[in-house]
């Protein structure tokens, strides 16, 4: 039987040889994480060009397998492929043999028989990357699993940081809101508390990943006891259901206790980033104003994110250019 | 046949036959009883059959199985169980007694005619798969049972706490971004169950127990005399949540209720030590590759593990935690003292406590390969399993696996 539901892969297993897969930042070490954003500094030079093309993927062929809806994510993925010269496939669970009823590793067979060398997939469940990369020769790229990881971001997260202030190693990084939700929280924890920069999760309890215990990593409730002191402020993206589950009382209490409001940015250190990984709540989690101050880095975030997802690709299916 | 040689008697007679095996090195035990398996049919012989898991049962050395009535139809009419004993009758390698369901299509709501049920040879009630959320229709359930001595097993976890859960809630859950099955969904569940007991006066189970905190409420319950008993499985035994960790959400470590911590394996085992235990059931649960080959989240709950019960339990006895004397004891007496059953005197099981095996889920008798243990060597191996004076399961032949 050629489905394979047990086999060791990404993190639980020793990485042997060169790395095949991106399903979390948990495997990676502060050298290849480093590697990463240097590759991307080179692909930044790429991206300067008038005319934006280099051959790293040429001949081979990318697809964006997404099981969510994603804008940012799913465009920047495709730019970066296209930037490679790689041959690019947009394939949405909405319209599919997905709607028929196919499984996640028919449906991933079925890309690889196509074609397929690189597999992106964003999807709801945790795991489900990991499920299919143990059943396709393609290499894998996880864009988003449930509350699990989202590796792209983190990494262009660190790279907008590592840009505009020079390090990560010593940085107090606040990332603020609906932790326990959230896969760029989790990837960010990784990456960060990995390069030697601390972070801080702010939040009610009702939305931190509460038995979650990592080195360098800590719990806050209370944002104003922290805002003046960090690097960098981090609003996550908070779900109208969270209020509807009773995780919070009501939007109105959160955006008090925890919005990024412009009081509070005023008391922020006035070299201290804003950023945030978008979509935006304007009003929630993050004053309209302070998402176009001269503090945020908002919009670099998207910039960077196809030089990452360039290096991401190359590194993992590229020809020497 | 007569076995000579044993370990712990001199000869053992077995069925009509004279001729002799030699013992060396085996230990003759009571068939094993196991108070909790899914036997799948009727609806989902996909996954496992009244023949198919009662030839896995035979396997792991259980001579009687009491089989869950989460069926489709589920067994809550007196014509299903009648179905179910009459294909057993037919097509069962080992004693197969039915548990019916406590309401109506387990749904919850009313009571199945119990009384009805019992007569036609229902040998408890449960909706397992579901907790019975309504503590009033529990309430009913435990003093209607009462009337005609049977005892009521409940799967307790407080469905609100475990919404979309996938996973002990813990450290591995929250690294792995898995949503969470809080220890007191349980511990909730259990409490109310031995309120409601206490209240009564009737009798219930708990159906694999698997926290420290449900322990704890059991152990205090028996304690004050109310009448309450506990089963727990082989794999919450010894299985962690890392399991699902190490295997980069392996689904087949995926299990209601989920496989918890080191802790809670330690409260499980002073439980069994100390009696608030009552016995090792497997809660066998086959599944088809396809509930299995898909997202974490979306795959079905359930480990296949009548095959490798002795073998995990084992593991525990050579580690010095378990001794060997209780174990034998919490796969036979304990279960049968729940249910009320008598140990059959003609269904035998030998037991190599020693030998060595590698577990190959090609070889399960099972339809369901589910299971995180394909490829672990276990160390204790059935090796020839008697029912009603006929061998059901042979090893003795077999080489050594490796």
């Amino acid at each position: 039987m050629s489905v394979v539901v047990g086999e060791k892969i990404g993190a639980a297993a020793v990485q042997q040889g060169p790395r095949r897969h991106c399903l979390d930042l948990d495997d990676y070490s502060a050298e290849e994480i480093e590697h990463v954003l240097n590759t991307a500094e080179a692909m930044q030079e790429i991206l300067a060009r008038p005319v934006k093309k280099a051959p790293g993927l040429r001949g081979k062929m990318v697809v964006n397998c997404f099981y969510e809806s994603s804008t940012r994510t799913r465009v920047s993925f495709e730019v970066a492929a296209k930037n490679l010269s790689a041959d690019v496939v947009n394939f949405s669970a909405g319209g599919s043999s997905v709607e028929k009823g196919e499984s996640l590793i028919d449906t991933a067979k079925t890309l690889v028989a196509l074609g397929a060398n690189v597999i992106i997939i964003r999807h709801s469940m945790a795991g489900a990357p990991h499920v299919v990369a143990r059943n396709t020769g393609a290499a894998v790229i996880n864009a988003g699993d449930g509350r699990h990881a989202h590796p792209s971001q983190a990494l262009l997260d660190l790279y907008t940081m590592r840009a505009r202030i020079g390090r990560l190693s010593g940085l107090k990084v606040a990332i603020v809101g609906d932790a326990l939700h959230s896969r760029v929280a989790r990837s960010n924890v990784h990456g960060l508390t990995r390069m030697g920069a601390e972070v801080i999760l702010c939040g009610p309890a009702t939305l931190l990943p509460v038995k979650l215990q990592l080195p360098g990593m800590r719990f806050e409730h209370d944002l104003d006891a922290i805002i003046g002191e960090v690097d960098v402020v981090m609003p996550l993206r908070i779900q109208k259901e969270r209020a509807e589950g009773g995780l919070i009382p009501s939007l109105r209490e959160y955006r008090q206790r925890w919005g990024l409001t412009a009081a509070r940015m005023a008391r922020m250190r006035p070299d201290a980033l804003i950023m945030h990984p978008g979509p935006m709540n304007p009003g929630v989690e993050i004053d309209p104003e302070v998402a176009v101050a001269p503090q945020s880095v908002i919009e670099s975030q998207v910039t960077n994110g196809v030089a990452i997802r360039m290096a991401l690709l190359y590194l993992l299916a590229g020809v020497a250019m | 046949m007569i076995v000579t040689n044993l370990r712990n008697r001199k000869d053992l007679r077995i069925g009509a036959g004279s001729e002799t095996l030699d013992g060396r090195g085996l230990v003759a035990v009571p068939g094993f009883v196991d108070l909790h398996c899914h036997l799948r049919q009727p609806g989902y012989e996909h996954k496992e059959s009244i023949a198919t898991g009662t030839r896995a049962a035979a396997a792991g050395g259980f001579t009687t199985v009491c089989c869950m009535p989460n069926t489709d139809p589920a067994i809550d009419t007196v014509g299903t169980l009648q179905y179910v004993l009459d294909v057993a009758q037919r097509e069962a390698a080992v004693r197969v007694l039915p548990i019916a369901a406590i309401t109506r299509g387990r749904a919850g709501k009313e009571l199945t005619d119990m009384a009805e049920l019992a007569a036609a040879g229902a040998v408890a009630f449960s909706d397992d798969g579901s907790p019975v959320a309504s503590s009033a229709i529990m309430r009913h359930a435990l003093e209607y049972a009462s009337s005609f001595d049977r005892v009521i097993v409940d799967h307790c976890e407080d469905s609100g706490l475990t919404r979309d859960a996938a996973m002990h809630e813990g450290l591995v859950s929250e690294r792995l971004g898995l949503p969470g099955w809080p220890a007191a969904a349980e511990d909730i569940m259990v409490a109310r169950d031995v309120a409601l007991a206490e209240a009564t006066g009737a009798r219930v189970h708990i159906a694999h127990l698997s926290t420290a905190g449900s322990v704890e409420v059991v152990r205090s319950a028996k304690r004050r005399g109310v009448r309450v008993t506990a089963e727990v499985t082989p794999h919450h035994l010894t299985l962690t949540d890392e399991c699902v960790e190490r295997g980069a959400y392996d689904a087949n470590c995926k299990v209601n209720p989920p496989l918890r911590t080191a802790a809670e394996i330690e409260a499980l085992v002073q439980g069994l030590l100390d009696g608030t235990i009552d016995a090792i059931a497997t809660d066998h649960a086959p599944h088809a590759l396809v509930d299995k080959a898909v997202e974490f989240e979306q795959a079905a709950f359930g480990i296949s593990n009548i095959e490798t019960a002795f073998g995990q339990v084992m593991s525990l006895v050579h580690a010095g935690r378990l001794p060997f004397d209780l174990v034998i004891e919490k796969l036979t007496a304990g279960p049968c003292s729940v249910f009320g059953l008598s140990l059959p005197d003609d269904d035998w099981v030998l037991v190599d406590p020693d030998a060595e095996w590698t577990v190959d889920v090609e070889r399960f008798q099972s339809r369901g390969r589910n299971t995180p243990l394909h490829g672990t060597i276990m160390r204790g191996r059935v090796m020839l399993t008697v029912c009603r004076g006929e061998v059901v399961h042979d090893a003795l032949k077999e080489p050594a696996l490796a």
